[in-house]
């Protein structure tokens, strides 16, 4: 299954690397007084939009920019989450209450209002979007690594890292940070797959930065100049297989790495 | 002359339920090059003795009094800071099963340089240099500083954490049962290498156990511990030839014997008591075969028996008290 999931990465990592090199930008360009909402046909292979736009084009740009939000909003995610988790586990006591009410807060905040009031005041724009879905979605990962610290910090190594004279911040990021590491590794892929969606939703919803090709951006304006009621299949279709499958592989990746990782659904016969 | 005098050293640890008066009214004194075992069955405090030094303990776990000098200066009731530069650098520990006091995920030479770039200042390439000369030290080969824990075996990691604690030049080493995890060749080369290091740099050394053999071979004075107390202290032949107190008695009787007849050891009756309650009086009064009435009522004082050997024992009454 992990296998499945990386192979469908690959093809679309692969796809936003080098797919807007092979098609060319023109057909993305207005061209609308021949082929508007265009069924596919030879030379439009998935159709065209509203605006005479190749989809195919657009959903290979797209794969670009939805990709790069979800990998860079994963790492500010992960930064934090990690961060706060670590600390949390290894001062305990009050840093500990204090840190996970804050978690707490963030994990029971509904996170797509959140999103959408956050985008909605900062404005629309790429940096932006990374940012909001950043910040709002590293409470999971806060929670998962400050348990795992609370375990790793009473190994004997510790005491004696602390022993030899080393300070807090030395322990925590020398000793404690690669020990949890793989638990990292698994929530990272976690995540990812529900930045790529919020991603998504957000553009969906016209959150999004309307200068930017993406498959959100791509469904927003399908929904909206009505490609549902022209029965336009070509123009939802595609971008919307595209996010299922992206997020499918990173679930599927996620959930093939917990169970290398996690002891507790480590299978008998192995 | 001393290089560390601990006075009335006492630690208790908190719970809910009250203190656990773990380790109380230790005094100890060691010269430097010299060895002294602190021996005791599990649980007697001899851990939370040692480790009080540099308060590497729990968080539940108080000082409640008592005075540390090294060379004179003292190092009770120091800032976390201060202590953070003694640690390692004068009193270095070499931990109770050593293998598992090396972090699994960094290269066992990386931790080696790790402990000397926190004490001293010196450049990457040097404190390299130095990590092999202590592998070497300890008969580890020097190409293997790269290598994990995971492949090292148990004694090569024992030795690895030799070299760790020797790495700073510490004036005092604390062996943490160094060797009760492996088995009895590679414990005495282990303790041989000790041994050596120790009369090399003049190293003063604490070596806590439960092994009277190793304390037999090694120490030069050795201190008996039970429930928290130092019940008999002295020179080691003293102790081991004419145990004082009845604790130490039963110790040495408690230990099997490879030559002669077989028979099974002797061992004490009863479990050592509940430090959250200590008895009153003696607290070994419960389970000591000559206890009368006094025992249970007053705490016995130390009395000299010769020089350097003393006990803390009703027994004893009527020879020259300190």
């Amino acid at each position: 299954m992990g296998l499945i999931g990386l192979a469908i990465l690959t093809f679309f990592a692969l796809m936003a690397i080098f797919g807007p090199y092979l098609v060319s930008i023109s057909t993305l360009t207005v061209d609308g007084v021949t082929k508007v909402m265009h069924p596919p046909t030879e030379g439009f292979w998935l159709g065209t939009d509203d605006l005479g736009k190749d989809i195919f084009a657009g959903v290979i740009i797209g794969s670009r920019v939805s990709l790069l939000v979800g990998v860079a909003a994963t790492a500010i995610s992960m930064i934090i989450g990690t961060t706060i988790g670590i600390v949390s586990g290894f001062y305990g006591k009050a840093t500990d209450a204090l840190l996970m009410r804050f978690t707490d807060v963030f994990l029971v905040i509904p996170w797509l209002p959140l999103m959408l009031v956050m985008a909605a005041l900062l404005g629309p724009s790429l940096g932006n979007i990374i940012f909001v879905i950043g910040i709002t979605s590293w409470a999971g990962t806060a929670r998962i690594i400050r348990s795992q610290t609370l375990s790793v910090k009473e190994r004997p190594y510790v005491e004696r890292a602390r022993a030899i004279g080393s300070g807090d911040t030395h322990i925590m990021f020398y000793h404690i940070l690669p020990n949890v590491f793989p638990l990292i590794f698994a929530n990272t892929v976690l995540v990812a797959a529900v930045a790529i969606l919020s991603e998504t939703t957000l553009s969906f919803l016209g959150m999004g930065d309307p200068t930017q090709v993406t498959w959100g951006m791509m469904l927003h304006f399908a929904f909206a100049m009505g490609a549902v009621s022209f029965g336009a299949w070509w123009w939802l279709l595609p971008p919307g297989i595209c996010v299922v499958l992206v997020v499918l592989s990173f679930t599927f990746i996620g959930y093939a790495l917990d169970e290398v990782l996690n002891p507790k659904l480590r299978r008998r016969d192995q | 002359m001393t290089l560390l005098a601990v006075e009335n050293l006492t630690t208790y640890y908190k719970l809910k339920e009250g203190y656990v008066r773990a380790c109380e009214n230790i005094s100890l004194q060691l010269k430097q090059g010299e060895a002294l075992g602190l021996v005791g069955e599990s649980a007697s405090g001899k851990t939370t003795a040692a480790l009080s030094l540099v308060k590497l303990l729990p968080d539940n776990a108080h000082v409640m009094s008592g005075s540390i000098r090294i060379n004179g200066k003292e190092i009770a009731g120091t800032t976390e800071e201060e202590l953070r530069r003694i640690r390692w650098k004068e009193i270095a520990i070499i931990f109770q099963g050593a293998m598992n006091a090396l972090n699994p995920v960094r290269r066992i030479g990386d931790q080696i340089v790790e402990a000397l770039r926190i004490h001293e200042k010196i450049t990457d390439k040097e404190a390299c240099r130095r990590t092999a000369e202590l592998f070497e030290k300890v008969e580890i080969d020097p190409d293997r500083v790269r290598e994990y824990p995971h492949e090292f075996s148990g004694g090569m990691r024992q030795r690895a954490m030799i070299a760790m604690a020797i790495a700073c030049n510490p004036k005092i080493v604390i062996g943490d049962e160094p060797t009760t995890a492996l088995d009895v060749m590679v414990q005495a080369q282990v303790l041989q290498l000790l041994e050596q290091l120790r009369r090399e740099r003049q190293m003063g050394m604490i070596l806590i156990t439960h092994d009277l053999s190793v304390v037999g071979e090694t120490c030069d004075r050795v201190a008996v511990m039970y429930a928290g107390k130092i019940v008999e202290t002295g020179p080691t032949e003293k102790v081991f030839d004419e145990p004082a107190h009845p604790y130490t008695r039963a110790l040495i009787a408690a230990f099997p014997n490879i030559e002669g007849e077989r028979y099974l050891a002797s061992s004490i009756p009863g479990n050592p008591p509940n430090l959250l309650y200590p008895p009153s009086g003696c607290r070994f009064n419960e389970r000591c075969l000559h206890a009368y009435a006094r025992c249970r009522e007053e705490e016995p004082l130390f009395t000299l028996l010769s020089s350097g050997h003393c006990a803390s024992c009703h027994l004893l009454e009527g020879r020259v008290r300190i």
